[in-house]
């Protein structure tokens, strides 16, 4: 399912064994704990999260297979994954994704909610493969996409062509930081890089408030508009 | 005044003629109803591509149409810019990648036609952009800088676009990011490009619902402002 390593003040959260990671409700149950467990642990306004994974995937969307036999489900896995992808928009640290494996859909959706996206070159794809399954695309992985690929033609290419994007081709669209020749690099650059941010210092609370003022447009898909003081919601392990 | 010829996949809507294009009520209606005609044509793969004969994509509306009323020009402006916007929103509710190949200049309307296409592809050698509303002293519709913000990124490139009244040519427009390709000499050029480009789209075999859907769900605030509901449902339709 996953786990938890922790490295100093690096929470390392691993989607683990050689599946595909598909975000059915128990994995996304599972990823949602743990989020709560690293936010109500001790350090956490001090320390980064780094989300990896095992095997070729990091993550290859929802289970549909699952919601095919039982439709509700989708419903159900989209709702898990709005919490989740809201949980790391209001975490009082910055949050690192090393991408060592392919990510399509959803599974991009929650690489691409990480405020640092970081990628291995030699395999692997960022893929929005919506289109080419003929599924239409949630309103608020727009949201994602829009706040987190700033050309038009890049998103065009993103969401409406339904692209296989390697590293080096997501860091010229601007949507990987950086690309690395293989997977145990990726987590190495993802390491080193959440030390130089924990040397910076810095107030993990109030860096948390601020990602959710820059990623309110998401927010208000995930939470909802009604809802004010989105801070205060998510802190009190809301159980949506 | 305006052709629609199916080759294959590809949706081919032609400004014909050797004039400018310029839009008028009756040749808004003729877009309008070409383009109802290959949304009710249309099938998986299917792709329209959209190019005009002569010096000219278009100009722009029939401001001399306009004028030829006296004291009734400005309501013959704000019909032409009201029954405009429809046509925007039926190329953002096309059930098929659509292309523009620019065969020469785009004005006003007319450069707004081009860039609700989902990818524009303009002459290298000849043909330049321009809104010529700031050199004329007319302001630009709402709906217009709508869908400038909506495709073209940068804040520069929007200003250069919408304010300072340059007329940009290809190389200067794929740099700006406004349009996707200024390779091709002359209109043939252009127009095989799309071709080829429309080719490849279409052997993706895409379901035209959903992808004007996710189109639509691309550009949320400028479908509201041409009164396109974007269909973004919270739910899969597993």
């Amino acid at each position: 399912m996953c786990s938890l390593e922790k490295r100093g003040r690096l929470f390392i959260l691993k989607l683990t064994g050689d599946g595909e990671h598909r975000l059915n409700p128990t994995l996304l149950d599972s990823l949602r704990s743990t989020i709560n467990q690293i936010r109500s642990d001790q350090s956490s306004s001090q320390s980064v999260l780094i989300t990896t994974s095992d095997g070729k995937f990091f993550s290859n969307g929802y289970d549909l297979a699952l919601a095919e036999t039982n439709p509700s489900l989708s419903v159900l896995m989209d709702s898990k994954l709005r919490s989740l992808v809201a949980d790391l928009i209001s975490l009082p640290m910055p949050t690192i994704a090393a991408v060592t494996g392919h990510a399509s859909a959803a599974g991009c959706i929650l690489a691409m909610s990480h405020d640092y996206v970081l990628m291995r070159r030699d395999r692997g794809f960022l893929y929005m493969s919506e289109l080419d399954i003929e599924l239409i695309v949630p309103a608020w992985f727009m949201a994602v996409i829009r706040m987190k690929i700033g050309s038009p033609a890049a998103r065009r290419d993103v969401i409406l062509t339904a692209a296989k994007v390697t590293a080096d081709v997501g860091v010229k669209m601007g949507i990987i930081d950086s690309a690395h020749d293989s997977a145990a690099e990726t987590v190495e650059a993802a390491v080193k890089l959440g030390e130089e941010i924990i040397q910076r210092g810095g107030d993990g609370h109030v860096y948390g408030k601020r990602r959710e003022t820059l990623l309110r447009e998401v927010l208000v898909h995930t939470i909802g508009e009604d809802e004010s003081g989105l801070s205060v919601v998510r802190n009190t392990g809301s159980k949506l | 005044m305006c052709t629609l010829e199916k080759r294959g996949d590809l949706f081919l809507l032609t400004l014909t003629g050797e004039d400018e294009h310029r839009f008028h009520p009756d040749t808004i209606a003729s877009v309008l109803s070409l383009l109802e005609q290959a949304k009710s044509q249309s099938t998986k793969g299917s792709v329209l591509i959209t190019t005009g004969h002569g010096k000219f994509f278009s100009n722009g509306f029939d401001l001399a149409w306009a004028q030829s009323a006296g004291h009734g020009a400005i309501e013959r402006m704000h019909q032409m810019v009201k029954s405009f916007k429809p046509v925007l929103a039926a190329l953002l509710d096309l059930p098929m990648p659509t292309i523009a190949a620019l065969n020469g200049h785009a004005a006003a309307s007319g450069l707004m036609f081009a860039l609700s296409h989902d990818y524009v592809f303009m002459r290298k050698d000849r043909g330049v952009l321009y809104m010529s509303e700031v050199d004329i002293g007319l302001p630009v519709p709402d709906y217009f800088s709508a869908l400038v913000v909506a495709k073209v990124g940068s804040g520069i490139a929007r200003r250069e676009l919408l304010l300072s009244g340059k007329k940009l040519k290809g190389e200067e427009a794929v740099a700006l990011g406004i349009v996707d390709s200024a390779a091709h000499d002359s209109a043939e050029g252009v127009v095989e490009a799309t071709v080829s480009l429309g080719e490849s789209l279409a052997a993706k075999k895409w379901n035209g619902e959903v992808y004007a859907s996710i189109r639509k769900s691309l550009y949320p605030e400028l479908c509201r402002m041409v009164n396109l509901t974007a269909n973004n449902l919270a739910t899969h339709n597993l």
